[in-house]
């Protein structure tokens, strides 16, 4: 196995990662201000749809995106409205979530389209195109690091970027600021927060709209950056191997990253069986690696590599004392 | 007489007389949805042209979940339409058990069969079709290596594999064919991104054909396709219209022909098992404006001696799913 193979590796590990990476951020701020968040996979979806239609009607990546974003932040409302305001369980407006999208997206997308649920294909300034970083050009030919940092680190679309920074970001915004204070503690102890006459709702509302507006970069980083238009159901699944990845990266920023990063890489591994066979001498079946994030973050749940210690309150609704 | 039993009754009149004057050919498309560019999208093309062409109308419905299944079969033959035309293996088990209930109605199903006195069973030689295309990515390949996407892991896609590869190897022995399945659960019928990137780690070992027989991935595997530069082979329509510049051909399977053929027939529709093949162009490789130009004459000469030969036996084409294995691949 050469380097240009790792390095193909690695690009698509970077590649599948970053929808991984905002889903997981954003099930991060949500959870750790107590709200359960499984209705990511349908925030995903709808963030999708609109960004891919609406850079499809106005050929414009940006005006899309920020559709998507609307749409995503619109589901994290309804999310917001019926497990904050109106006290219900958190688990079942997730599900529904997911199932609203599913459904609304195709219902949506063949009225306007008349395309079987798709958006038109995307092309030009429609989509993020992949960019090449200052020096990229020039590098090339220096041996090793050139080609990594020409193949690896250079050449992706920028919302893989605005991922990247996204974590450093949500670390300092948790673990630095008087906000990302109240926000664990309103997961932890809500009515330790209250008793500092600071708003419980408020705060939550807040992590649910910050969910949003990830998901959403998420969503449309899958039809307009990674692909040329909305299919339906195309999130398969990563929603769901979202949350899978904050279990194991135990509700923390950096190790989210690794967390996503390594789940993208299995499954990067599981697109090139000769790979793995090159190396290991054995043959894998993909469908194992499919399964490994599951059956790992399975082993952290039952405690065996550390354990993984949820947010005291998450779940529950904060009734406040009369 | 109570006034129940008399609405009843009058309820029964009115859908009696209904199923009288609505002797009518009904479709029912699969969970993919009738536009999906692809396969239902296909069979609904062709219940349109009979309906263009004698002016009549059919009734049609579109699956949104598995459990509408036998209520939207049951529903179309007691309001009296016949034939009833279901797209998809999916139907197989359902439609074994409607249909002893409804003897007097004709029943048709594309992709599978069922052994049942009233049921009409298409499939088609996919292999033969495959092949076809396979010679042609092996005549354009300038890599010597050319790449199967396919959708989920079914004896269906994998007869489309062997087919493929086998025409490839026929046509140039040296050449390497990197077979990869999206995934193993429905899912896989729906996830471009997996699809995309599927393409891209075949680009990157050297493929520069690449056959997505995907269903909705399939459209992410020539997205990758098109925006690397190299070609790309279609699915059950003719998709070659989707990167006119990238497309080398389409496998297609003409379901429309046999929902037509089906509609014109009506109520004395045949039923039986009946196979569409080369001979009758049920399957074949698609040329159009699109790909004109890259469908060189060489080519054209290498698929007519492909269809000649397949047609009078001299090319034997390997079904996978006679003995589910296959020489010319490995899954």
């Amino acid at each position: 196995m050469d380097l240009a193979t790792i390095l193909q590796v690695l690009d698509t590990t970077v590649r599948l990662a970053t929808p991984l990476l905002f889903a997981c951020l954003a099930g991060l701020f949500s959870e750790r201000a107590g709200i359960v968040d499984i209705g990511l996979e349908g925030k995903m979806l709808a963030a999708a749809f609109l960004s891919a239609a609406i850079a499809a009607v106005t050929g414009s990546v940006w005006i899309g995106l920020s559709a998507g974003i609307v749409g995503a932040l619109s589901m994290s409302a309804i999310h917001g409205l019926a497990s904050i305001t109106f006290r219900g369980n958190q688990l079942i407006s997730g599900v529904a979530i997911n199932f609203l999208a599913q459904g609304l997206t195709v219902v949506i997308a063949q009225s306007w389209f008349n395309q079987g649920g798709r958006t038109p294909a995307l092309a030009g300034g429609a989509r993020f195109h992949s960019i090449t970083l200052p020096g990229a050009e020039a590098l090339r030919e220096v041996p090793v690091l050139g080609p990594i940092y020409y193949e690896l680190i250079s050449g992706h679309s920028i919302l893989v970027y605005v991922a990247l920074l996204c974590v450093p970001l949500s670390w300092w915004v948790l673990q630095r600021t008087r906000f990302g204070l109240r926000l664990r503690a309103v997961g932890e102890n809500p009515a330790a927060v209250d008793t500092a006459g600071v708003s419980v709702e408020r705060l939550r509302y807040a992590a649910v709209m910050i969910c949003g507006v990830l998901t959403g970069f998420a969503g449309a980083y899958l039809a307009t950056g990674l692909q040329a238009g909305f299919v339906r159901d195309m999130t398969a699944g990563r929603g769901y191997i979202a949350l899978a990845a904050l279990i194991f990266a135990k509700w923390r920023p950096w190790a989210a990253l690794w967390a996503t990063l390594l789940f993208g890489f299995l499954q990067a591994l599981s697109l090139r069986p000769d790979v793995l066979e090159g190396v290991l001498r054995i043959d894998v079946s993909s469908q194992l690696l499919d399964a490994l994030p599951y059956i790992l973050t399975v082993v952290i749940l039952a405690g065996f590599v550390g354990r993984a210690i949820p947010p005291r309150a998450g779940g529950e609704p904060y009734v406040k004392e009369r | 007489m109570t006034l129940t039993t008399k609405l009843f009754s009058a309820a029964a009149g009115i859908a009696l007389s209904a199923g009288a004057a609505l002797a009518e050919p009904a479709i029912i498309y699969d969970l993919g949805g009738k536009f999906d560019k692809s396969f239902n999208e296909s069979a609904f093309n062709g219940a349109s042209r009979w309906a263009e062409e004698t002016g009549e109308s059919f009734a049609e419905v579109e699956l949104q979940s598995e459990a509408q299944r036998e209520q939207a079969l049951r529903r179309f033959a007691e309001q009296g339409l016949n034939p009833i035309v279901t797209t998809g293996f999916s139907f197989a088990s359902v439609l074994e058990q409607v249909a002893p209930d409804y003897p007097d109605t004709t029943f048709m199903i594309v992709d599978s069969v069922v052994d049942q006195p009233n049921v009409r069973s298409v499939v088609f030689d996919e292999h033969t079709g495959s092949y076809l295309v396979g010679v042609m990515a092996a005549m354009a390949s300038e890599s010597h290596t050319v790449g199967f996407v396919g959708g989920m892991d079914i004896p269906l896609i994998r007869k489309f594999a062997c087919g493929y590869a086998q025409g490839v190897k026929a046509t140039d022995p040296e050449a390497e064919v990197l077979a990869n399945m999206v995934g193993t659960t429905p899912a896989a019928w729906a996830d471009p991104v997996r699809g995309s990137e599927l393409a891209q780690a075949q680009i990157s070992q050297g493929a520069d054909v690449i056959f997505a027989a995907a269903g909705a991935s399939g459209i992410g595997v020539l997205q990758t396709v098109a925006d690397e530069g190299v070609m790309g082979i279609g699915v059950d329509s003719n998709q070659n219209y989707l990167h006119p510049d990238n497309m080398l051909t389409s496998m297609v399977k003409r379901v429309d022909n046999s929902v037509y053929d089906a509609f014109s027939a009506g109520e004395s529709l045949e039923p039986g098992v009946v196979t569409m093949g080369i001979s009758d162009e049920g399957v074949g490789a698609a040329i159009d404006e699109y790909n004109e130009g890259r469908v060189t004459d060489e080519m054209r000469t290498a698929l007519d001696e492909a269809r000649a030969g397949i047609e009078d036996g001299s090319i034997e084409v390997h079904d996978y799913a006679s003995d589910e294995t296959c020489d010319a691949i490995s899954f």
